[in-house]
């Protein structure tokens, strides 16, 4: 017998088995990878900042005891009506469509329960989020399916959506799968095709253009709705200036772990900064302009706890929105399902093939037979907690650091673990006063 | 003349209150589309309107609107059950996502005209420019003239009658939406075939052409539409895109 030492197999870092089974399933099909989900790659984010909390030279607020506000009123630079939330979190747009008719109707009760609002999709507003959601905001899309102006009046706030985290530049997706007889109907598409919907605006392209086009939606509107501009975390310092010079009352700026219902892996993981990179630009480019909280801005990319929330505040947002986090709270990749999640070749977890319709959860499906496991009172009661709970998270954090207001957080209050996150929060680097790309440095 | 708002009004004393005349020479912007929009019908003349963006948009009643002149961007947005003629020109935008009623421009039309519309008439007398009727969801345009480049480009429903040209990629990726074209098409885009004229279009052809005031015989016109060759993503199609 050969005594002679072996050395143990190496996988390469470069062509791990991850990336070869992408390869091997690329050379099967000759199309790329379609999926849903926002960013899965490690980029810096929210866990690398820590809060300094209260010391000598700052006193806290007793918790529990001492008030600390966490409403926030989004449109107050034109709309006639501006909408006026309990909480700095919002619900991001997910369509009707992509989600099922029970779980917009859950999102519409949890954030109605909550005091704050949800978002409509690429598909058009539908009677039951409408009826379900105390304030919805209608997003204004490419592709203008469902558009009308009836549905733009009992709106509560409308949303330019210019862009979006997972894919700055991309449209939306929505395969044959799930254009149902209703969603193919709302669409003006025939059933069973592949929907790939515009990734520009078919009757406006640049900010002068929108400028007039916001005008227009304003006169249609009588000038009461807030009008949102949402933006992909691309350019965030120019398209947040460019956003305040058409006029926005409001920017949303998602990040690249913002979720997508359905689009190429390789747009989701290569094309957008992280949502941590993006804040500080933006809300520089209102402050450079003399509109930080004039226009109000919205983040949203990966938003997951309380803590996640004070420090999008303390960087300068005025309120975030969640998307992924609020479907997780609905019950989507729950571990109760992992047999059926086996039998996709996936886990609980990691399912992000929300395009195929097949959720076992219910819940990005338009299967009659699958969207019943999601009772939508019960889903509905689970986000309103969900929200409580961050809420509650973000109103600790804001006390430890004395502010009694959740938009009393500020930079100052931030550490990072990181020069990357330092570099990119504008905050010192834990134990220093470096901030890294400051001072010459 | 009556006052509402900062409107003014002047009512012709000759036939009653009808029609009513606001100058924009003298009223704001949201005095004249408040104003219109809470009509319930009724035959208005806007005067002056010196290539404003926004005239008329929203309107969601059967008004009679006569815009004396060319307009900026949006003419007649959104616009539902109003019939809106303009005598000039118009800028982009024209009608877009109209939703029923119709909007007819004596001139010529930028971009985008009828984009995104659902429903009504859009008759442009002149040529339009590129990308007329994308995006459309059942609203029928008939142009007298020619049309621009990308026009139709993911038309969705609907019908394009042009009487002259089509410029380049006529057709662009789309669905179900029918095409009609008396001239020279330069190209079609991708996806876009030329189909068969069968009597049930013709049909179609000449209730459109005479709705818009058209003379001319359908059966000078050709048809076209999607070859659904690319309603489903297959990588055998990649290059067509």
């Amino acid at each position: 017998m050969d005594q002679t030492p072996s050395t143990l197999p190496r996988q390469s870092w470069t062509f791990s088995n991850e990336i070869n089974s992408e390869i091997r399933r690329a050379a099967a099909t000759g199309i790329y990878d379609i999926r849903g989900g926002g960013a899965k790659r490690r980029v810096p984010h929210f866990d690398d900042l820590l809060f300094l909390g209260a010391s000598i030279s700052r006193y806290p607020l007793e918790g529990y005891r001492e008030k600390c506000d966490t409403s926030v009123v989004l449109g107050t630079r034109f709309a006639k009506k501006p909408i006026e939330l309990k909480i700095p979190i919002t619900i991001a747009g997910m369509s009707f469509g992509a989600l099922s008719a029970h779980a917009k109707e859950a999102l519409g009760r949890g954030a109605t329960m909550a005091g704050t609002s949800t978002t409509t999709g690429d598909g058009g507003m539908t009677n039951e989020e409408r009826g379900h959601s105390e304030k919805l905001v209608y997003q204004y899309l490419p592709s203008r399916y469902g558009m009308n102006p009836d549905d733009l009046r009992r709106a509560d706030a409308i949303e330019v959506v210019v862009g979006q985290g997972a894919k700055p530049g991309g449209g939306g997706m929505l395969l044959g799968q799930k254009i149902t007889e209703r969603v193919a109907k709302m669409r003006n598409l025939p059933m069973g095709i592949d929907q790939r919907s515009a990734c520009r605006h078919p009757d406006w392209t640049g900010p002068d253009d929108l400028e007039i086009k916001i005008l227009e939606l304003r006169e249609i509107t009588g000038w009461e709705k807030p009008i949102y501009i949402k933006i992909g975390g691309a350019r965030p310092y120019y398209d947040t200036a460019l956003a305040v010079k058409a006029g926005a009352d409001v920017v949303v700026l998602d990040g690249m772990q913002g979720g997508t219902a359905a689009t190429q892996d390789v747009f989701i993981e290569h094309v957008g900064q992280p949502t941590l990179a993006c804040i500080r630009p933006a809300v520089k480019a209102l402050q450079d302009l003399g509109m930080h909280r004039k226009v109000q801005l919205i983040v949203s990319g990966g938003i997951r706890t309380g803590a996640d929330v004070a420090k999008a505040l303390a960087l300068g947002a005025d309120a975030v929105a969640i998307g992924t986090a609020a479907l997780v709270a609905l019950g989507d990749n729950d571990p109760r399902w992992e047999d059926e999640y086996q039998k996709l070749g996936t886990t609980a977890g990691a399912y992000d093939d929300w395009h195929e319709g097949r959720d076992p959860a219910g819940i990005t499906t338009q299967d009659p037979e699958l969207m019943l496991r999601l009772n939508p009172v019960e889903a509905g009661r689970r986000l309103r907690n969900y929200l409580a709970v961050m809420t509650l998270e973000c109103q600790t954090i804001a006390r430890a650091c004395g502010k009694s207001h959740v938009h009393n957080l500020e930079p100052e209050d931030l550490c990072a673990l990181t020069v990357e996150a330092a570099a990119m929060a504008g905050v010192p680097l834990a134990g220093t006063s470096w901030v890294p790309g400051q001072a010459g440095y | 003349m009556t006052t509402m708002a900062n409107t003014q009004i002047r009512e012709d004393l000759d036939i009653g209150l009808q029609p009513r005349t606001i100058d924009m020479a003298w009223t704001e912007l949201r005095d004249l589309n408040s104003t219109l929009q809470a009509q319930t019908g009724g035959e208005w003349v806007i005067e002056n309107p010196r290539g404003a963006h926004a005239l008329a948009v929203g309107l969601q009643a059967p008004l009679e609107v006569t815009i004396k002149g060319s307009t900026g961007y949006y003419c007649a947005g959104m616009n539902k059950e109003a019939h809106v003629h303009v005598t000039g020109s118009v800028g982009p935008g024209v009608a877009e996502n109209m939703i029923s009623g119709s909007v007819t421009v004596e001139g010529d039309a930028s971009q985008y005209a009828g984009a995104t519309g659902h429903g009504g008439l859009l008759v442009i007398k002149g040529n339009a420019s590129s990308r007329c009727g994308i995006s459309m969801k059942g609203i029928d345009i008939v142009v007298h003239g020619n049309i621009g480049h990308m026009s139709a480009f993911m038309a969705q429903s609907g019908n394009l009658v042009v009487l002259g040209d089509a410029g380049d990629a006529l057709g662009d990726s789309l669905y179900e939406a029918r095409l009609f074209v008396r001239g020279k098409v330069k190209s079609l885009g991708a996806d876009c075939i030329e189909k068969e004229m069968r009597p049930e279009h013709l049909e179609i052809l000449a209730d459109l052409l005479k709705r818009a005031g058209a003379d001319a015989d359908p059966s000078e016109f050709r048809r076209y539409g999607s070859a659904r060759k690319l309603y489903n993503f297959h990588v055998d199609h990649a290059g067509d895109y």
